[in-house]
């Protein structure tokens, strides 16, 4: 590996990636960040420290090995890499583009503490992109068992899950209600962020590895949790529906034609390609000049949608300040460019209405920040007689979700006072042999962490089914040959692709 | 390679019949949804890759055969082609369900049971779930006039009574179906539970009969929807002052607390695009006729 690096020898600024105008990329869904080239990443690995008390890693909530693929990227060994972030991930292709990396592993970074950190997730998508072009898959090891089980939800904690207990030789039917499988990271996160085709990939390895997916169907309704174990022979439930339900504030003129949550908005544009209307059939209604209230990552989405939709004017309505906001930095970043308006400090009282039921403006006051509440961050207050009206035609409410009651109201599960599914340290629900995670379990939270509770939940499903090496089914498919930069058609595919 | 994405049952079309020059009813095959459904819910339907998903009652379902019914009335874009396209032999591109809470039939002894137009057919299923709990049940079924009189028959044999109404007194006694319940409150003075499917309109009329009567009264609710799950919130609607959601609260609510105003004002939200997608799909229509229909 040549001579020790320091703070002082590595590349000092962090190698920018390469983006497309915000000009040019606010008329279409087309991908805004375009990923970085062989001798980009190459260059970004070389700022690695390789640090021995690896800060980064306790940064990831999944604990990725980042010192260890950083390493071998830079030794040009990229299905190496692939094969160390397969070791805890199953989704490195998406995580390093949508996972809030400022606040988990570049937050930490020891390099950060001096210049910009290492661009961890930038390299996590060059690794998982390579995969995907080049079809790498992590090989399972196990041999088909006779046990069968039943997923329900096909976003990253079901995916994680699923793909997990295929390797351990389960036969694995996913279970989801929509007509397309992958969560929020299909009906949610925007092409432009996420294009479908990096889901649809890492869909498709799913699918290889013998994962039945059965969608448009809707668990509770055509079928319960009890019947799945008890007439379905399933002999375990993974329940990973999310936190799908869309709150609203409560305030006057919500029933306004022109209002509508995030979830209605970004499902319209996303899954059902309202954005085509009228190529296809799902509209959209015509925006005008649209106020999205909230400032986390479904609002940035929410925001950008609008840009791209042809709306008049964006504005973004949030009652803390920029610093509070919880959407990604690149995000909030890539909205300011767009052409959002922000406005901080602001907080919506009442919709306003033009006397024929449509939306004619939002009315507003403005905020101070006092002293940190509970959860740490500086307390709004209203500034007395600041009220003022934010004129606009479509209103959107992205301030949050909460647990969506089907399952609840048609098993015997136990929930907790706000309706999500409880569950002990392995992941059980009160039924036996149910186990749940994901935002069903936390509320809202990531997609690395929903993946991580469904790698962790498939852990517990093993041990349940008793299952030996329970924790231990990855065997990297590479043995350090060394293998370069856009090299690969004779790299081994995949093992084993049926189940009986 | 091909991914196995859906319930194998490919939506089938197995029986068409067409009730009027608007409304026609197809039997489609989904042995899984067959075997759930329950009076009072609904299935969440797509025709094509890129269609929209529209809500629609599950008119009837056999479990023996693995069907369901649906009876459709072609207003738009979607359901206009759904009639042209859905001849038997046709799938359907995506069909989920049943969804939404079933129909609740305990402890009612005497019920009312009211369709109109094409909310008759809805309507079926929960009369007969009345009468196989046990319940006297009186139907009143209502159209515009009696070329449009469907399923009067299959009313028949889960009711105890039936009145048919029509708008122009071709058929039945004269009048809305509101003068029918009048008629069946007249007569019984225990009545415990009047519900009623229909345009909203017509349900607002019949919560507003009942209410000087203290009967407790159900309706069926139709918001525009798009996944039907409890994601969106496209179909929330007042009720009692509380915002609910019809696809999993739903779509049957109490109709004496049901704010009606802003249901129809909520089903006109899309307006200009619907016309927009009808118009160009019936322009779309006429270029392809020549094609079809030889001149002369
Ligand atoms: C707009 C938006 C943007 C986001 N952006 C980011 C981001 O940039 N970075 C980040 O880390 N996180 C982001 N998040 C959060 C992240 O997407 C979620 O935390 C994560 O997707 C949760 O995963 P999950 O598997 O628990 O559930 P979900 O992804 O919600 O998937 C649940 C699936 O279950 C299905 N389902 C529900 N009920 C049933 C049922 N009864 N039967 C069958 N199927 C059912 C649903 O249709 C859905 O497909 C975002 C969230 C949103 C909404
Ligand atoms: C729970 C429920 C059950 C229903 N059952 C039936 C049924 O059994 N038979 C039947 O013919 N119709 C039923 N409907 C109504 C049916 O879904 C609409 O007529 C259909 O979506 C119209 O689509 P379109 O493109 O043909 O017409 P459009 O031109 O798009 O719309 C015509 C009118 O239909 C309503 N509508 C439009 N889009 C939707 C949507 N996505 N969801 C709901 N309503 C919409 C609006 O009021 C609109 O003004 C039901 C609706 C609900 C909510
Ligand atoms: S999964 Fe997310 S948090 Fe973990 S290393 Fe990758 S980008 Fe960082
Ligand atoms: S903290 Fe930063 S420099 Fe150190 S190992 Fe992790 S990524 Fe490399
Ligand atoms: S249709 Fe989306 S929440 Fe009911």
């Amino acid at each position: 590996m040549g001579k020790k690096r320091t703070i002082r020898t590595i590349p000092q600024e962090r190698t920018p990636m390469v983006q497309r105008p915000a000009a040019e990329r606010a008329r279409d869904f087309t991908e805004v960040a375009c990923g970085y080239a062989p001798g980009e990443a190459l260059r970004e690995a070389s700022r690695c420290l390789l640090c021995p008390d690896e800060p980064c890693v306790r940064g990831c909530p999944v604990g990725i090995d980042i010192p260890g693929f950083i390493e071998r990227l830079g030794e040009q060994d990229v299905r190496g890499a692939y094969e160390v972030l397969s070791a805890t991930t199953l989704l490195p292709a998406i995580c390093g583009r949508v996972c809030p990396q400022e606040t988990q592993c570049e937050g930490v970074c020891t390099v950060g503490g001096t210049l910009e950190p290492v661009a961890i997730g930038r390299l996590e998508r060059f690794v998982g992109d390579a995969a995907i072009a080049e079809g790498w898959a992590s090989v399972p090891s196990a041999e088909p068992n006779t046990f069968h089980v039943a997923v329900i939800g096909s976003g990253p904690a079901g995916m994680a899950c699923a793909a997990d207990l295929a390797k351990a030789g389960c036969a694995v039917t996913v279970f989801e209600a929509l007509q397309q499988p992958g969560g929020v990271l299909r009906y949610g996160i925007p092409d432009f962020r996420l294009p479908n085709e990096v889901i649809d990939a890492e869909i498709g390895k799913l699918a290889r590895l013998g994962i039945n997916f059965r969608c448009n169907t809707l668990v509770g309704r055509l079928f319960t949790v009890e019947q799945l174990i008890r007439d379905m022979g399933f002999h375990a439930v993974f329940i990973a529906v999310g936190a799908g339900a869309p709150s609203f504030m409560g305030i006057p003129g919500e029933s306004l034609n022109g209002v509508l949550s995030a979830n209605e908005l970004l499902t319209r544009a996303n899954l059902m390609r309202a954005r085509d209307f009228p190529a296809v059939d799902t509209p959209l209604g015509t925006l005008g000049r649209v106020a999205v209230v909230g400032a986390g990552n479904t609002a940035m989405d929410a925001l950008r949608v609008s840009v791209r939709s042809g709306a008049e004017t964006v504005s973004c309505v949030y009652r803390r300040s920029r610093t509070e906001a919880p959407a990604r930095a690149e995000e909030l970043a890539h909205a300011e460019e767009e052409g959002v308006d922000f406005n901080w400090l602001t907080e919506p009282v009442a919709v306003q209405g033009d006397g024929e039921r449509r939306v004619r403006g939002l009315l507003c006051r403005r905020m101070a920040l006092s002293e940190p509440d509970a959860s740490g961050r500086a307390r709004p207050v209203p500034v007395p007689g600041s009220e003022f009206e934010l004129e606009c035609d479509t209103v959107v409410f992205a301030i949050g979700t909460s647990a969506n009651g089907i399952l609840g109201r048609t098993s015997q599960l136990e929930l907790d006072e706000r309706g999500y599914i409880r569950v002990d340290q392995d992941l059980e629900t009160s039924m036996d042999g149910v186990f749940a995670g994901g935002d069903i379990v936390t509320g809202a939270a990531t997609v690395i962490e929903a993946m991580g509770a469904g790698r962790r939940a498939a852990g517990s499903i093993k041990r349940y089914l008793g299952l030996a090496a329970a924790e231990a089914e990855h065997v990297p498919a590479s043995d350090g040959d060394g293998m370069l930069f856009g090299l690969g058609p004779e790299q081994r595919g995949y093992a084993r692709v049926h189940l009986a | 390679m091909a991914m196995t994405v859906v319930r194998p049952a490919a939506y089938e079309v197995v029986r068409r019949l067409d009730l009027s020059d608007v409304s026609f009813l197809v039997e489609v095959r989904d042995p899984d949804v067959a075997r759930a459904a329950r009076a009072g819910q609904f299935v969440m339907v797509m025709s094509h890759a890129g269609g929209e998903r529209i809500p629609l009652t599950i008119a009837d379902f056999d479990r023996e055969r693995g069907t369901i019914t649906l009876v459709i009335q072609a207003v738009g874009k979607t359901t206009r082609e759904m009639q042209r396209e859905l001849r038997v032999g046709a799938s359907l591109h995506a069909l989920a369900g049943p969804m939404g809470e079933p129909s609740r039939t305990e402890g009612v002894r005497k019920v009312v049971c009211v369709g109109g137009g094409l909310g008759v057919a809805p309507t079926y299923p929960v009369a007969r779930a009345f009468k196989q709990s046990g319940a006297y049940v009186i139907g009143v079924i209502g159209f515009r006039s009696k070329d449009l009189v469907f399923w009067e028959d299959e009313f028949r044999a889960v009711c105890d009574e039936l009145i048919v109404c029509s708008d122009d007194g071709s058929v039945g006694i004269k009048g809305l179906v509101t003068e029918g319940i009048a008629q069946a409150i007249s007569r019984h003075a225990d009545i415990d539970e009047l519900i009623a499917i229909g345009p909203p309109v017509m349900m607002r009329g019949c919560a507003e009969l009942t209410r000087p009567h203290g009967i407790r009264t159900v309706v069926s609710l139709n918001p525009i929807m798009v996944d039907g799950t409890g994601m969106c919130g496209g179909c929330r609607v007042r009720v009692g002052g509380r915002m609910r959601f019809a696809c999993v609260d739903g779509p049957e609510f109490d109709a004496h607390e049901v704010d009606f105003d802003d249901l129809m004002s909520r089903l006109r939200r899309f307006r200009p695009e619907e016309k927009l997608a009808l118009d160009r799909w019936e322009q779309g229509c006429r270029i392809a006729a020549p094609a079809d229909v030889p001149s002369g």
